[in-house]
């Protein structure tokens, strides 16, 4: 079943002589499910492309629809409430809260869509933490955990909401290789016993070989 | 509303020093606010005590015979008047007395003769204002029980009310006989039951006071009065009040402004200082909140870009903000007013004010006000910090 479907897709920064023509008509779709990974050059454009799937910029044209709904003609308001239903980040430097717990740092979506810290979510982030292998650092203050726990945490965060799709912006990109792999694994069992569709995009080949699908990106379109 | 206080309230724990510092700023400028209230208030209470407190707010007084004028000729008027003991009187005021009592605006009222007279002490002699006051209401106006020093202010029939200085003067003590004498040429002795010290020279020395009945004897006066002096509970009521009673009664009632204009002046100057005074402790409250804010929104940029990126609304970002305002307000609000009042208690009481001491009153700083004004200030001063926080473009601030 398709998730996603990006047509046409282009981003340009700037205007006139200092136009910077990032996507130049991208083309993409993504199933329900998949575990895809994003592949490019540096400048490629697939930042700028997960920036745009993550309905956190919109693009110059195109057309980009998800679970049925038209994303480009969406306000800003109910872009950032089907971000947060439907949509989970992995950042490359995991870009946690430090004034906050673990815990607090995985149940955040939920709080914002809630108002408050339920019990529910506070018993679902524990039991996302204890699946990434953090039980025993469920109340740290996220500052103090290393940086592989610090991803793991992230992913626990983008896992929350139970979205259906989840961008890793180079998630592995700050690890060492050990760190890196355990990521990975999680992030495949995962999208294997829930479904969840991954878009990781990665310069790493051995990262996008762990994905069943590498989408190249170059010169602002999917090529092959 | 309620995780949104809580991440407020986690980003002013989370960084102890600097909220620390602009809770004390908050509290130095509540402080200040709290200071200048009692100042202020207690100084114009003072003065008001001093001055218009101790003295009539409306004045109803018999004008004497206006002298008629044969004619004028260059640089000179020409009056006559024919020569009379008689003291002016308001005839109809008794009548009026209850009528007066029964205003809403009308704290006091004392029913007076008066008039000038002389004591004789030996061969000592004193002019002096003799001041008939009715039993009963001898502090209506003029607090003379406050200011007893010996004896007691009670005004029975015989007893006579004399200043410090006048006593001294006269080398007289309690219990001493004084003849009295007033200008219609009639004698009484009285006794010395009381000595009063106002402090100022005028009421300690030329003041007399006898019961009404000992007045209405020395001015061969049975009936009517020469004066009624009205206290009120505003005294800055005092031009409607006087002008209500000039027209429910037609008696020539006087506001205490007609002749103490400078005093009112200097009042309300007093008064507009305080506000200045005030208005800037706020202000700086609020430039400091602002930029206090302004800095942690800049420092919070890429945490601000995560909030938007995992649903939270611009709304709920500028909630996050103007809370922290409001936090502040109300720590730097409450440690202010209790700092503020914990440095006025050493200072005596609105009643205990004596020369020399700052006239400080604590009832009068204000705290309720300057805590809800200040939390006002904060949560104002929090929004320009909060918009620019909710401007953040998450894709940028995630990238710093």
């Amino acid at each position: 079943m398709t998730l996603l479907t990006v047509t046409d897709l282009v981003k340009t920064f700037g205007s006139g002589e200092t136009a910077t023509h990032v996507l130049r008509g991208l083309d993409l779709t993504l199933q329900t499910g998949e575990m895809a990974a994003l592949l490019g050059p540096s400048g490629s454009g697939k930042s700028t492309l997960l920036t745009i799937l993550g309905t956190l910029m919109q693009p110059s044209s195109g057309r980009q629809t998800m679970l049925g709904v038209d994303l480009t003609i969406a306000t800003d308001a109910e872009l950032t409430q089907f971000r947060n239903l439907h949509i989970g980040f992995v950042f490359q430097f995991h870009n946690l809260l430090p004034d906050f717990t673990a815990l607090e740092n995985v149940i955040f979506p939920t709080a914002i869509r809630e108002g408050r810290e339920t019990l529910a979510a506070r018993n679902r982030g524990a039991d996302l933490l204890t699946r990434m292998g953090l039980a025993d650092r469920i109340n740290f203050p996220s500052a103090n955990l290393s940086g592989g726990q610090k991803q793991r945490v992230a992913v626990a965060r983008a896992l929350m909401n139970a979205p259906e799709l989840v961008l890793a912006d180079e998630p592995t990109g700050n690890l060492d290789r050990a760190s890196a792999m355990q990521v990975m694994q999680l992030i495949g069992q995962i999208n294997r016993d829930e479904g969840t569709t991954f878009l990781i995009s990665t310069h790493d080949e051995k990262i996008a070989a762990t994905c069943a699908r590498q989408i190249v990106v170059a010169d602002g379109k999917v090529s092959g | 509303m309620l995780y949104a206080l809580k991440i407020a309230s986690r980003y002013l724990t989370a960084s102890k020093a600097q909220t620390a510092l602009l809770v004390t700023g908050v509290a130095v400028g509540v402080f200040i606010f709290i200071f200048m209230s009692a100042l202020i208030g207690g100084l114009a209470e003072f003065i008001l005590a001093r001055t218009a407190g101790d003295m009539a707010h409306v004045s109803i007084q018999a004008e004497a015979t206006n002298p008629a004028q044969l004619g004028e000729f260059p640089g000179t008027t020409l009056l006559v008047q024919a020569a009379t003991d008689e003291t002016a009187t308001l005839r109809d005021a008794t009548n009026f007395q209850p009528l007066i009592e029964a205003l809403p605006e009308v704290k006091a009222v004392s029913p007076q003769v008066n008039g000038a007279g002389v004591l004789r002490r030996g061969t000592q002699v004193a002019q002096v204002s003799i001041i008939g006051l009715e039993p009963g209401r001898e502090s209506a106006i003029t607090n003379l029980a406050k200011y007893m020093v010996e004896g007691d202010a009670g005004l029975r029939t015989g007893a006579l009310l004399l200043g410090k200085s006048l006593v001294d003067d006269l080398g007289l003590s309690l219990g001493q006989s004084v003849l009295v004498q007033s200008a219609n040429g009639i004698d009484a002795a009285l006794t010395l039951t009381g000595i009063y010290q106002i402090g100022s020279g005028g009421p300690d020395r030329r003041m007399a006071y006898v019961s009404l009945s000992t007045a209405r004897t020395l001015f061969a006066m049975p009936q009517g009065l020469t004066k009624v002096e009205i206290k009120l509970n505003d005294l800055y009521a005092a031009d409607e009040v006087a002008a209500h009673i000039r027209a429910l009664t037609g008696l020539p009632a006087k506001s205490w402004t007609v002749d103490g204009a400078q005093l009112l002046e200097a009042l309300k100057a007093q008064a507009q200082t305080g506000y200045f005074l005030k208005t800037f402790a706020m202000i700086t409250i609020v430039i400091g909140v602002a930029s206090a804010l302004l800095l942690s929104t800049y420092r919070r940029r890429p945490e601000i870009g995560i909030m938007r990126a995992m649903g939270a609304s611009r709304n709920f970002v500028i909630v996050v903000f103007v809370l922290q305002g409001a936090l502040v307000g109300v720590m730097g609000g409450l440690v202010g007013a209790g700092l503020g009042y914990l440095a006025l208690l050493p200072f005596p009481t609105r009643d205990a004010f004596r020369p020399g001491t700052l006239p400080m009153d604590i009832t009068q700083g204000s705290y309720g006000l300057a805590i809800i004004l200040t939390v006002i200030g904060a949560i104002f001063a929090s929004i320009l910090p909060a918009r620019s926080a909710a401007r953040v473009d998450p894709v940028t601030a995630i990238g710093q």
